[in-house]
């Protein structure tokens, strides 16, 4: 039962996040260097992460759908890409603020780690207006798909050549020389880092079970008008599953 | 370095927190607004899918079958 899985989900993603915050703001040391505004970390960054993997998973997706032809996979790929510019949108914003709190300045456009973030999510904000520019279907899906594999693929060069590229001000936490972050901080980090995983798979299946319904709701409504073509359907914005 | 006294960075802190929450809670209130859109077609559906039954159970059996 996909609804019993989705409560199921849903519990478990509420207790990651809730139990996640509650270590960041009862039990994790206040950082000695950044002191309370080191809080957002928590949030912004594994937001981030969990966009870019999304939409790397969406070139997975647009990799199946090629080499299957399954709309089905097409519709992965889209709402994959569809709740990951959320969270991309919650981690410019949450950066943002934290940048402020920090370095006094709400955007530092020398600084390659924002600048890229930026040019991936505007890349992922074409992908809509790209996609509803093409009326056949089939058309519309394969392109979608030759898209999200082309920008997934740039997500994990534009990060390795981030990582290669010398850093103004945008701390670099993770796998550093300096011996990176400490026990405490670490363990907080992975509760918020799950809780966010399992709410990017929660609003996924969401979206999903929303368009499956409502896919099989336009096909009994073709039914009961005994329409057997398909021109209404082709008709709608977003790609629907196959009832 | 720029350097938030503690009181504005609780309330940079706050405002993050709070924003990713409101986000949360505006994309759960589109999806249970689309949702309940369904609902309310699905509801309708069985009412025509029953108004298009119900003179079709009160014909004698062989008017069903089209005798």
């Amino acid at each position: 039962m996909p609804s019993n899985s989705l409560k199921y989900l849903s519990a478990l993603t509420t207790f990651f996040l809730v139990g996640g915050f509650a270590l960041v703001f009862l039990w994790t040391p206040m950082d000695a260097d950044q002191g309370f505004k080191q809080k957002i970390f928590y949030l912004h960054v594994p937001v981030a992460i969990m966009a870019l993997i999304g939409f790397m998973a969406a070139a997975v997706e647009g990799v199946r759908h090629l080499r299957s032809g399954d709309s089905r996979h097409d519709l992965n790929s889209y709402v994959f890409i569809h709740i990951s510019v959320v969270f991309g949108v919650v981690a410019l914003v949450t950066g943002a603020i934290w940048a402020k709190a920090s370095w006094g300045k709400w955007w530092v456009w020398e600084e390659p780690t924002l600048v890229s973030f930026l040019i991936v999510f505007l890349l992922y904000c074409t992908y809509y207006p790209f996609r509803y520019a093409i009326e056949d279907r089939d058309r519309q899906a394969r392109y979608a798909s030759v898209f999200a594999i082309t920008a997934g693929v740039f997500v994990p060069l534009n990060f390795i050549a981030v990582r290669m590229a010398e850093s103004v001000i945008h701390p670099r936490v993770f796998a550093t020389a300096e011996g990176g972050l400490p026990g405490s901080m670490l363990f907080t980090f992975l509760v918020c880092f799950a809780g966010f995983v399992l709410l990017w798979v929660s609003l996924v299946k969401l979206e999903l079970v929303g368009k499956q319904v409502s896919g099989q709701v336009s096909k009994l409504r073709r039914q009961m008008l005994g329409q057997a073509d398909r021109s209404s359907a082709g008709r709608r914005i977003s790609p629907q599953a196959e009832a | 370095m720029f350097d938030a006294t503690p009181s504005d960075a609780v309330g940079y802190v706050m405002v993050a927190y709070v924003f990713f929450l409101l986000i949360l809670l505006i994309y759960l209130g589109i999806i249970g607004a689309k949702l309940a859109r369904i609902g309310r077609e699905l509801s309708e559906l069985s009412e025509e899918f029953e108004a298009s039954e119900e003179p079709l159970e009160g014909r004698p059996e062989g008017d069903r079958a089209g005798v």
